[in-house]
Formats: C-alpha cells, sequence, structure tokens
C-alpha cells in the first residue's frame, strides 16, 4: 500500500515542480509550489518522518509560502509581460538531461551500495527533539541567531530611505 | 516497501526541475521558488538517507535546512522589493550592474 | 703581512675622480686641477716608496725582487681562481714611476691649457680615472687584472678623445665619431687577446703570471698552441699600441685635447701593449714564430709610420704618426728579444714625446688652435721657452748622440741587428726619416718668415709658467734619460741591471736574453751609423725648409702623385672604410630592420595583443546577468560531481 500512496505524491510532487517553473502568472505558480510542499509532506509520512512532515506543512506551506503570496500581492505583480523562455526546444532539452539524469543515477548503482533499509527509528517528535537538544545544540542555538539576522537583514533590505 | 532508489530519483528530478526554474526564468520572484523546490529536493534526499542509516542526523539537518530556508526566503524577498522598487519590475534581465 | 702601502697608489686617483666627478663643479680650475694634479703626485711618492722597497728586498741571486699584494679574492669558480692582486717588481715599479711621473707633468700643464674651458671637472675626472685604469694595468699580477686596466685605459681614451662632443674634428668626422673609431679598432685587439686568454687558461688552468710562466717552462704546451697565444698577444697589443694593422686611430684621436694626446696616446696608453708583450716574455721566449712577428710588425709599421708622417701638415699628425714609428721601434726591440731595450725605449719615448706634445700645445695655444704648419713660421722668437724644449725633444727623438732617444733607440738597433740584419737596416731607414720629419717640423714651425695670418700674430705669447715649467723639466728628463742605459761601451746600463733579472728566466732556454755580446768594434760602428743617419735627415730637412726662396715655391707647386699617396696615408682608411666599416654597417642595418624591429618587437608586441585579446574573449562573461553565473555554477557542479562518483 505504502508504494502505491508513495508513488502518487511523488508524481504529484514532480509535476507540481514542473508545473511551478512554467505558468506565466507568479502568483498560480505559488500556489503549485504549495502543492508540491504538500505532496512532499506526504511522502515524508510515508518515510516515518512525522515531525519533518508537520514542520514542512507548518513552516514552508504555512509561513515561507505565505510570505511569496504577501509579497505578490504587495508588488501587485500580474502575468509576466513575456512568455517564459519554455519553448519547445527547452522541454525537449529538459526531458532528456531528466532522462540522462536518471539513466545515469540507475546506472552508476548507487542504491545498489547502501545497506538494506532498516525499519528502525521513526521520526518522531521525542526522538528528534533527543537529537536536536543532544548532539546539535549549538547549530539549534545559531540557527537563532542566523533568524535573527535575517529578520534584521530584511529589515535593512526593505526600509525606505 | 518503498523503493529507496526511486525517491531519490524523484529527488533528482526536483533538483533539477528547480535549476530549469533557476537559469531560464526571468521573473525574481519565480526564480526564489525554484531555488525553494531544489531545497526541497535535497531534503527528500536527506530524509532517504536517514531511513537507510536507520538513524535520524539527516533528518534534524533536513530541520535545519528549513530553517536556513526560511531565512533566505525573507532576505531574498527582501532583495526583490528593493529590486522592485529601483526599476518598478522585477525582470532579472534588468539588474544588470554587474556587467564588465 | 704587516701594512704595506704601496695599494694606495690606486686609492689616489681614485679619490680625485670622486672628487672633480661629484663636487668638480663647485671648484675654481685651479682647485680642480690641483687637486687632480696632487692626486698624481701622491701616486708618484706611493710608486717612489715601491721602488724604495724593492731594493730593500733581497732575493735569491739572480731573481728579481718581487712583492705580491693580494687586495682581495676576487673570482673563485671552478678551475678559476683570480684575486686582486698588486705586483710589484722591477718592470711594474718602472713603469708605475713612468706612468705618474710624466702624468703628474701633464696634469699641471693642463692646468693652464684648460683654463678657458668651461668643463674642466669633467676633464681632471677623466684624467685621474685614466691614471687609475693604467696603474691597474702595469701592476697587476695576473692577466684578469690587467686587463681590466687595458679595458679601462680604452674606455678613457675615448671619453677624452671624445672630450669636446660638441665639435667637428675635420670636414667629415665628428670628435665623437674618432673616439668611437679608437674605441672600435681598441675592440678588435681585445678581440685577439681575450682569445689569447682562453687558450692560457685552457692550456696552463690559471691567469696568474707567476703560474702561467712557470708552468710553460716546465710543461709548454705544443709549439702550435704558444705561438697562436703569441700572435693573439700580438693582435691585442697592436689594437692598442697602433701597430699595423690597427694603428689607424691614434692619428684621428688628435682629435682630443692636447694634454690627452700626450698623456694617453704617446707616454703611457699606447705603451700598454709593449709592456704586455715585455710582461709575457716567458711565452714569447717560447714561441720564436710570435716573437718574429712582434720584429716584423714593429719593424714595418715604424717604417710606414715615418714615410706617411714626412708629408703631413698638421703639428698633431706629425706627431701622431712619429708616436706610431717609435711605438714600432720598441716592438722591434722587443722581437729582438732585448725585452729591457723595448721598456728603455717607453722610459725615453715618454719624456721626449710627451714634451713634443705639450711644446706643440703651447703653440696651439698662443696661437688659438691653429694647427696647420704652412701657416706658423718664426715662432722661436716670440715663444723662447716653447721654441727651446721643443728642440732638445727634437734632437732626442732624432737620436742625436748624448741625448736620452739615442742610447734607447741604439741599444734595440744593436739588438735588431744581432737578430736579423734587415730588420736592423729597416730600423735605420726609419731613424733617417724620422730625423728628417722632425726636423722639418721644427723649421716650419719656429725658423723662417711668419706666415701666421695677421689677427694671430697679433696676440702672440709665451704661455704661463704652469705649462711652460712642466716643458723644462720634461727637457731635462729628456737629456738625462738616456744616461741611464748606458751601452757597454761607454759606461754601465743602470735600467738593464735594475730589469734584468725580471727576463732572467729565459736564461736556460737560450743563453741569455739577446744572444752573445756584440763587440767593441760593432758597438762604435753602429752608433756611427745611426749618428750619421740622424746628421743626414737633419740636412736635408735643413735645405728644403730653411732656406727662405724654396718655401714659397715649396707649398705652391702641387704635390706629386708619390706624396699625395703619403699624405693620404695611403688610403689605408678608405681601405678599411670599404672592406670592413661599410659591411658592417650594412649589417648592422639589417639586423636593426629585420631582426629588432621587425622580429623581437614584433615579438612583444603580439604578447601585449594577445593577453589584450584574451582579455576582451573573457570579458564576455561578465554579461550582468545572475543567471548566466548561475549557469556556470551549475555546470561547475556537475563536473565536480561526475569527478567525484565516477
Amino acid at each position: 500500500m505504502r508504494e502505491v500512496f508513495f508513488y502518487f505524491f511523488a508524481a504529484l510532487a514532480v509535476l507540481s515542480g514542473l508545473l511551478v517553473i512554467t505558468r506565466r502568472n507568479p502568483l498560480t505558480a505559488a500556489l503549485y509550489l504549495v502543492l508540491a510542499f504538500f505532496a512532499l509532506a506526504g511522502v515524508y509520512v510515508l518515510m516515518d518522518a512525522f515531525f519533518l512532515a508537520a514542520v514542512q506543512v507548518a513552516v514552508y506551506a504555512g509561513a515561507i509560502m505565505v510570505l511569496f503570496l504577501f509579497v505578490i500581492m504587495l508588488l501587485n505583480l500580474g502575468p509576466d509581460d513575456l512568455p517564459p523562455i519554455m519553448t519547445r526546444r527547452v522541454r525537449w532539452l529538459y526531458a532528456a538531461a531528466s532522462a540522462a539524469l536518471v539513466l545515469l543515477f540507475l546506472g552508476l548503482d548507487l542504491g545498489r551500495r547502501l545497506p538494506a533499509p532498516t525499519p528502525g527509528a521513526a521520526g518522531e517528535v521525542g526522538a528528534i527533539a533527543a537529537r536536536l537538544f543532544g548532539d546539535y545544540l549549538l547549530p539549534f542555538e545559531i540557527t537563532a541567531v542566523l533568524l535573527l539576522v535575517a529578520i534584521v537583514g530584511s529589515v535593512a533590505l526593505a526600509h525606505r530611505e | 516497501m518503498i523503493n529507496l532508489d526511486h525517491a531519490l530519483i524523484v529527488s533528482f528530478l526536483l533538483f533539477g526541475t528547480g535549476i530549469a526554474g533557476v537559469l531560464l526564468r526571468r521573473n525574481a520572484i519565480v526564480v526564489f521558488m525554484s531555488i525553494e523546490l531544489m531545497l526541497n529536493a535535497v531534503n527528500l534526499a536527506l530524509v532517504t538517507f536517514s531511513r537507510l542509516r536507520g538513524d535520524l542526523d539527516a533528518q534534524v539537518l533536513c530541520f535545519f535546512v528549513m530553517a536556513v530556508a526560511a531565512a533566505e526566503a525573507a532576505i531574498g524577498l527582501g532583495l526583490v522589493i528593493a529590486l522592485f522598487r529601483r526599476h518598478a519590475s522585477i525582470d532579472l534581465d534588468r539588474a544588470t550592474l554587474l556587467r564588465s | 703581512m704587516d701594512f704595506q702601502p704601496f695599494p694606495l697608489i690606486l686609492l689616489f686617483p681614485l679619490l680625485g675622480v670622486l672628487a672633480n666627478a661629484l663636487l668638480g663643479r663647485r671648484l675654481s680650475l685651479r682647485a680642480s686641477g690641483g687637486l687632480a694634479s696632487l692626486m698624481v703626485f701622491f701616486s708618484f711618492l706611493a710608486a717612489g716608496h715601491g721602488f724604495l722597497t724593492l731594493r730593500d728586498l733581497e732575493p735569491a741571486p739572480g731573481q728579481a725582487p718581487r712583492l705580491v699584494i693580494t687586495l682581495w679574492e676576487w673570482i673563485a669558480s671552478g678551475d678559476l681562481r683570480v684575486d686582486f692582486s698588486l705586483l710589484l717588481d722591477p718592470l711594474s715599479s718602472a713603469m708605475a714611476l713612468i706612468v705618474t711621473g710624466v702624468g703628474f707633468l701633464i696634469h699641471v700643464y693642463s692646468i693652464g691649457y684648460m683654463a678657458h674651458d668651461r668643463d674642466y671637472p669633467r676633464f681632471f675626472a677623466y684624467l685621474n680615472l685614466f691614471m687609475l685604469a693604467m696603474l691597474l694595468l702595469v701592476l697587476g699580477d695576473n692577466f684578469l687584472v690587467l686587463f681590466v686596466g687595458w679595458e679601462g685605459v680604452g674606455l678613457c681614451s675615448y671619453l677624452l678623445i671624445g672630450f669636446w662632443y660638441d665639435r667637428m674634428f675635420t670636414a667629415t668626422m665628428s670628435t665623437a665619431q674618432a673616439g668611437q673609431k679608437a674605441f672600435g679598432v681598441n675592440r678588435i685587439g681585445d678581440f685577439g687577446f681575450l682569445i689569447a686568454l682562453f687558450l692560457i687558461f685552457t692550456h696552463f688552468h690559471s691567469l696568474r703570471f707567476d703560474t702561467v710562466f712557470a708552468a710553460a717552462l716546465h710543461h709548454p704546451a705544443s709549439a702550435a698552441v704558444m705561438t697562436a697565444i703569441g700572435l693573439l698577444l700580438l693582435v691585442g697589443a697592436a689594437g692598442k699600441s697602433a701597430q699595423i694593422p690597427l694603428f689607424v686611430w691614434l692619428p684621428d684621436a688628435m682629435a682630443g685635447p692636447t694634454p690627452v694626446s700626450a698623456l694617453i696616446h704617446a707616454a703611457t696608453m699606447v705603451t700598454a701593449g709593449v709592456y704586455m708583450v715585455a710582461r709575457s716574455h716567458v711565452l714569447y721566449a717560447l714561441a720564436p714564430v710570435a716573437l718574429a712577428a712582434v720584429a716584423w710588425i714593429g719593424a714595418l709599421t715604424a717604417l710606414l709610420a715615418a714615410t706617411i708622417a714626412t708629408q703631413q701638415n698638421d703639428i698633431k699628425k706629425v706627431l701622431a704618426y712619429s708616436t706610431v714609428s717609435q711605438l714600432g721601434t720598441m716592438f722591434l726591440g722587443l722581437g729582438s728579444a732585448a725585452f729591457g731595450a723595448g721598456i728603455f725605449h717607453v722610459l725615453t719615448h715618454a719624456f721626449f714625446k710627451a714634451l713634443l706634445f705639450l711644446g706643440a700645445g703651447s703653440v696651439i695655444h698662443a696661437l688659438h688652435e691653429e694647427q696647420d704648419i704652412r701657416k706658423m713660421g718664426g715662432l722661436r722668437r716670440q715663444l723662447p721657452i716653447t721654441f727651446a724644449t721643443f728642440l732638445v725633444a727634437t734632437l732626442a727623438i732624432a737620436g742625436f748622440p748624448g741625448l736620452s732617444g739615442f742610447f734607447s733607440k741604439d741599444e734595440i738597433l744593436a739588438a735588431a741587428f744581432q737578430a736579423q740584419p734587415l730588420l736592423w737596416g729597416m730600423g735605420v731607414l726609419t731613424a733617417g726619416l724620422t730625423s728628417y720629419y722632425m726636423f722639418r717640423l721644427l723649421f716650419l714651425t719656429f725658423f723662417g718668415a711668419s706666415r701666421l695670418a695677421p689677427e694671430k700674430a697679433a696676440h702672440l705669447h709665451e704661455s704661463p709658467r704652469v705649462m711652460t715649467l712642466p716643458l723644462v723639466a720634461l727637457a731635462l728628463l729628456s737629456i738625462a734619460g738616456g744616461w741611464l742605459g748606458l751601452p757597454p761601451v761607454l759606461g754601465s746600463h743602470w735600467l738593464g741591471g735594475f730589469l734584468g733579472p725580471v727576463f732572467a728566466d729565459l736564461h736556460h732556454l737560450e743563453g741569455g736574453a739577446h744572444g752573445g755580446h756584440l763587440g767593441h768594434a760593432t758597438e762604435w760602428m753602429l752608433m756611427g751609423v745611426s749618428t750619421l743617419v740622424a746628421l743626414g735627415g737633419f740636412a736635408v730637412a735643413w735645405l728644403r725648409f730653411l732656406k727662405p726662396a724654396a718655401l714659397g715655391d715649396l707649398f705652391a707647386t702641387p704635390a706629386s702623385a708619390w706624396q699625395r699617396l703619403l699624405a693620404d696615408k695611403y688610403r689605408i682608411d678608405e681601405l678599411y672604410d670599404a672592406l670592413v666599416v661599410r659591411p658592417l654597417g650594412r649589417l648592422a642595418g639589417f639586423l636593426w630592420r629585420w631582426i629588432d624591429e621587425l622580429l623581437i618587437d614584433g615579438l612583444v608586441n603580439f604578447s601585449g595583443l594577445a593577453v589584450r585579446v584574451g582579455g576582451e574573449v573573457l570579458r564576455l562573461l561578465q554579461t550582468g546577468y545572475v543567471q548566466t553565473y548561475a549557469f556556470f555554477m551549475v555546470l561547475g557542479v556537475i563536473v565536480l560531481l561526475l569527478r567525484l562518483l565516477a
């Protein structure tokens, strides 16, 4: 059962991604990106990364994308005057590159070198928290500082003279 | 069980899509969204590896990636606004001050 | 070893050069010239001290007293070890005394001669520099130090000949060109010298005189090599001492101020070749062919130059060719294995030739730059001291008995007679011609009715004391100098005794420096012939040039073909010009236009162009579009990935 859901969500994510980059209207593109994030959250759940899935929805779809939409609407951006450079040639190029990448990947046999998946640790909140506030406490705190810097920076950038 | 190879392939595809968007779109917002797409592709790969290895270190890294992505999005959108103020448009082809 | 003051001899001229070069502008003429002269005087004292030191040394019997003073270790590279060392022995001591003594007198004279020249500091700086180089040349204890001095005097010669660099010498030659000619011809000689040095080093593994000569005596190289060395050294000597075929620069060197002609081109620099051959006597003794070449070249040059001198009308040109001729005589002496006699003639020639040039300078000075003897005459009344001293010098050079020139020339002729009578004959002929042209010069300049231009006659007066005192001093030396070397029939030969031990190492090669001794009767006969010839030249000159009536016609009659040829110096300069100078000029032009401008400049310009074009191409990468940069980053990442994973 899992596989079915996995392929569904995976396809949804890939397709949404493609649609993001091909839409003329940035608003449309943003919405498709949200869809992609949800699909990915689904994939995370299927992989037992529960905490991460929740954070994905909350932070990515819930905060970052909201910020994007806010800016789009602030600047009152309509569809691009000029069409995106998604000519037929580029599409075929993209398709070919993707196929090549996949084949390369399969050919490189990466998967075979990895050990068999262990149905081990599930990504539950408690487990994550133990790691996060244990070994990775310092990066955690520094990330907080990073966010502070980002706040100051964005205020400085967007500040009217 | 999920074939984790295929998950990695999905990650590759998403990443490639993101690159295509970064290189080919002129709209600054769409470029940023493509970057977010790329970051998510990386996250997917990390989760896959976490599953493979059986421990959670990769997921913790994912968490940090998300935090950084948030910070970067904030700054980036600030840049977009500044760009808009200057050119009244967010067409990246207009931002050519680095030209020699 | 305790302190030897002798090397100070080099320090004084060096100080003089620095003082005049750096401070000369602020010094008055007397200060500048006086300082330079004083430095040379101190060097003369140092040379004298060196001479006395030699007397105190007690060498092994038959060996010459010698002292080597090493100033510093200069080259130590593989086999080649050369120190900057000075050698004090009778030969170098004698040369040093001549150079500094006569040099001092000429420096003093120059104070008067250059009184009206604004550039006197430069002049005295160059003169002192010359003294330094010449002393290095004669005092070095190895061929390399000698060569340093050799090059140095060549440089100073160039600088001083072209001293008045903005003047024309003749209608077709500027003074600068005269200087270049001297330097260029010298260079040809130096080339031969250098090859000889290379051969010496290759075969004897050293350049020190002691080492080389000892090695040559005990382990000589093949006859071919020794002859080659001897001939190549002769080439070098011919360049410096103006022998055939490299004498053409000396007459044109008269473009320089007269004191320069006196010092460099009469008394000292041109004798460097003679000194060098005398110093290398061991090498020459082992190469009889080369030694014979020395004698023949010397005799031929002496004769050739004497013939040319008979037709010259410029007072300095006559003296220049006379110098070439006398140098030839010195070489004749050396080539007849009478090395001491050659040096003796260097000594006496320094006295009377310097005197002749300085006297000529006095005349030129009094006549405000007139040098054509056809426009002189009767000067003995207004220039008594100049005339008297000039007369003494003329008698000396002509070889009148009792004066210095007689003894030194006679000794050479005696040696030549023993070596090869034909050479002696050429020498005697030369002596006769010498007497003739010198008295011609004397009579036309100082006797007879005045042929001066009126404006010159008006201001005629004797030269100041600072110029006439050196003339008197040199005149006394020209008289007394010969008494240092009386032939056996007349007395003792002090100079021969002094220099003898230096050349003594030849004794075990061929029974004495010049064979046996002549019988007394032969000696008297030779002396008699010399005297006769001298008187004969005097008589012919008297008849032709002292009779007033003959003179007018003499200058009016057009010159015969033979006379024109002589006046044109056998057209040798023109020959060299066509054979050597012009082809070289064409070659240089070719090299300049094609190789230098096109090829080398082209290469350099091309590299500049390449950089510029490359830059323009690379510039295209800086599009200013962020996405272009992002594209290259992606490319880079892909390459890295492939590299890492594959």
